[in-house]
């Protein structure tokens, strides 16, 4: 048995876990740590430039691989600055390990250096945090940290180490546990049997179906299971923003994404359905529009989910289904096949014919400006066709946001990384390097605009020390361009606290400060030529700012306390 | 409605710290809180008073469930129930008041555990309607401290929470 201290155990038992890579910075509380990490070559440490990146890095990772995302940061400031992007994971159900140092025990509570109370101030936005007390509980806690981070409902998971507990002086015996006891946690795995007939049987005397779908089926790992369940059905599906790549969105069942910026078929199908299965969604306001009383008035509701605190949260079930969500969709699929019910063919052709009137209205059309400015939608559209729809694309939070869901159309689950729960500016940019990292041949895309960017353009650095060839594609409006919408909408035009074009630095630029590639593109003729041209620098990073016209709007929008039919559509056309 | 939830719980540290956050959190009431370690030292029975519809209350006991340190609950105003408050309270008690509060505990049960020239300190256990009437029956200005433990709770019958 090896005789290992503290810091050395940490690392071990990482490696034991299968981690290849962790995020981190290093700072006095977890430098015995750091020189564990010097003395291995294991485990790859990944220096980012701040710590809230380390923690997108790692969640971007995380989403992209399936695999836990596992960051390192030190007490007090490192800590603090890594909630953020903890509370990030946590909204969207991303499994994550953050190691936090912590000032020695004797100190812990008199407010010493870089003292901070690290499991309190991340306790409302983790799913469990541990607090080493002794070197030799570290392998135990690593065990169970990764065990709870990456079952169930997956999430964040804070170990918090006393510096002396990492103390390279004192060895003790290292053993890595085969197992996790853990009375007090139990994974749901199959759904009822009973409940899933149920569903089946609504689902086969449906006149109007819906499936709605959401993160849960791409971090359980259900999406063929949701394809197959849904052609052999031939109902008509939609996906939440989370739930983007779950089914392919070339498919013709598929309406697109729903919600407050849905398309205006998805959104109305929802609203005019009369029995809808929720698949790994939780009815979030983003998709029910706040008002519960009025979603899916005429709907029977089945509602699939791991989480048994997601259903009937906001909306109520009238068939729950607790449940991973790939188990119960292969027995619904089942149940299907052997039940002496069969889908109304009849009613489902209506309902079809009723959802391709709605499709014509072909809310997403682009109509290009006749004097050459270049408008958002064209830029996501221009990256889809040229990366083949193949890419990793990452957004931050805004206005491109939006458009980088309705634009880029994604085939497979995994490949649309953004924080779509808690909404984090500065998330894109380090999340893509996650995926290079994960990826290194693969396209990794961050779709952001220039107030996101700026948020952790500091991560500039770390792409250079790793040659990492992100692209980032800049929707460049000069404004806070979704908080610029609302102020068009509902203040009048009062653009408060919305602009700074004056200020701006030039991005192409500040990439060739750090010793990257920066492309300019200011007309829409040269959209594509140089957006190629940029794509085609296989191993630089490229930054293409991209000037588009500072009055566009997202829409489809959902009007405020309306319905999900109720939508405006352009700036003139409201449903 | 009012519910009283007992909990079983890891005795670690934090534990009770994360069932106290998730009502804060989501904004769920609480109205009183008693916990101790049980007969097996590893376990902590928390018994909690909150009050909401059914949709909350389900919604309570399923976050309250997701909590690790959680290892089981329920709701005990779901069935036949005992629940008692223990209560200790100081009051003036001087010349003829010795008399009339000394007959007023003994109609409830109390005792009086300790006493000087001028104060007597009761002892009082039962629901928390009882001894909100034993206050009530003081009267006025006669009261100086109370403390109360809030409401534990076990369930009739042969139905045990335990593991």
């Amino acid at each position: 048995m090896d005789q290992l201290s503290g810091g050395e155990m940490l690392i071990r038992a990482l490696h034991d876990e299968g981690v290849e890579i962790l995020f981190g910075y290093p700072g006095g509380a977890v430098l015995h740590i750091y020189d564990a990490i010097f003395h291995q070559d294991k485990v790859e440490h990944i220096l980012v430039r701040h710590e809230q990146a380390a923690t997108h890095a790692a969640d971007g990772y995380a989403r992209a691989t399936g695999k836990p995302g596992v960051v390192l940061v030190t007490s007090g400031p490192g800590a603090t600055n890594a909630v953020t992007g903890i509370a990030t994971a946590y909204m969207d159900s991303i499994p994550m390990i953050i190691i936090s140092g912590q000032v020695e025990s004797r100190m812990i509570g008199t407010d010493g250096f870089q003292e901070t109370d690290m499991v309190g101030i991340s306790r409302p936005v983790v799913k469990h945090s541990f607090m080493v007390r002794e070197a030799k509980d570290i392998p135990g806690i690593v065990k169970k940290a990764f065990h709870i981070a990456t079952t169930g409902r997956p999430g964040p998971v804070v170990i918090d180490i006393p510096k002396d507990a990492t103390d390279p002086k004192v060895k003790q015996d290292y053993e890595y546990p085969k197992e996790v006891k853990l009375r007090s946690y139990a994974v749901p795995a199959k759904g009822h049997s009973g409940q899933i007939k149920k569903a089946v049987d609504a689902l086969l005397t449906a006149k109007r179906p819906m499936i709605y779908t959401g993160g849960g089926v791409i971090q359980g790992e259900g999406s063929d299971q949701l394809t197959k369940l849904t052609k052999k059905l031939g109902f008509p599906i939609t996906n939440t923003l989370m739930g983007l790549g779950a089914y392919p969105a070339s498919d013709k069942q598929f309406l697109g994404m729903l919600g407050m910026h849905g398309t205006y078929e998805a959104n109305m199908a929802m609203h005019y359905c009369d029995v809808l299965l929720g698949i790994g969604v939780r009815f979030d306001d983003r998709v029910t529009n706040s008002d519960t009383s009025k979603f899916c008035p005429d709907a029977t509701i089945l509602h699939v989910d791991i989480d048994p605190a997601s259903i009937s949260k906001t909306v109520t079930a009238d068939v729950p289904i607790v449940g991973a969500v790939a188990t119960v969709l292969e027995e619904m699929t089942d149940q299907i096949g052997k039940s002496d019910k069969a889908v109304d063919k009849q009613a489902l052709e209506v309902w079809w014919n009723q959802i391709e009137q709605w499709r014509e209205k072909d809310c997403l059309n682009i109509r290009p400006s006749e004097d050459g400015v270049i408008l958002p939608q064209q830029v996501v559209k221009a990256v889809y066709e040229i990366t083949k729809g193949e890419a990793y694309v990452s957004s931050d939070v805004g206005q491109h946001q939006m458009f980088a869901a309705q634009y880029y159309g994604f085939e497979k689950p995994r490949r649309w990384i953004n924080s779509g729960g808690l909404g984090t500016m500065g998330f894109g940019f380090p999340a893509a390097m996650g995926v290079q990292f994960a990826f290194p041949d693969a396209i990794s895309v961050c779709i952001t605009g220039e107030g996101s960017f700026l948020m952790n353009q500091q991560e500039f650095a770390t792409c250079m020390q790793y040659q990492l060839p992100v692209k980032i594609i800049c929707l460049n409006n000069q404004a806070l361009g979704m908080v610029k919408q609302w102020q068009d909408m509902q203040y009048g035009g009062r653009y408060s606290h919305s602009t700074y074009a004056e200020s701006l630095p030039d991005f192409s630029k500040l990439a060739e400060a750090y010793g990257h590639v920066g492309i300019k593109i200011e007309k829409a003729d040269e959209l594509y030529s140089k957006l190629e041209e940029a794509f085609a620098l296989k191993d630089k990073l490229v930054f293409v700012d991209v000037l588009v016209d500072p009055n566009e709007h997202v829409y489809p929008m959902a009007i405020k306390g309306g319905a999900m039919k109720d939508m405006v559509l352009s700036k003139t056309e409201r449903t | 409605m009012r519910h009283i939830i007992s909990v079983l719980m890891e005795n670690e540290p934090g534990a009770l710290s994360r069932v106290v956050g998730l009502f804060s959190q989501r904004n769920y009431n609480i109205d009183s809180l008693t916990v101790a370690p049980t007969e097996d030292q590893s376990l902590s029975r928390l018994t909690l008073t909150t009050s909401g519809d059914d949709a909350r209350v389900e919604q309570i006991t399923k976050h309250l469930n997701k909590i690790i340190d959680v290892v089981k609950l329920v709701d005990l105003t779901e069935g036949a129930h005992i629940e008692r408050e223990l209560m200790l309270i100081k009051v003036k008690a001087v010349g003829a008041q010795r008399a009339e509060v000394k007959r007023s505990v003994d109609i409830f049960r109390g005792q009086i555990v300790d006493l000087t020239a001028n104060v007597f300190t009761i002892q009082l256990a039962g629901t928390g309607d009882k001894l909100d009437a034993f206050i009530a029956a003081l009267g006025d200005n006669v009261v100086l401290e109370v403390a109360r433990t809030g409401v534990s709770g076990i369930s009739r019958g042969e139905k045990t929470l335990a593991l």
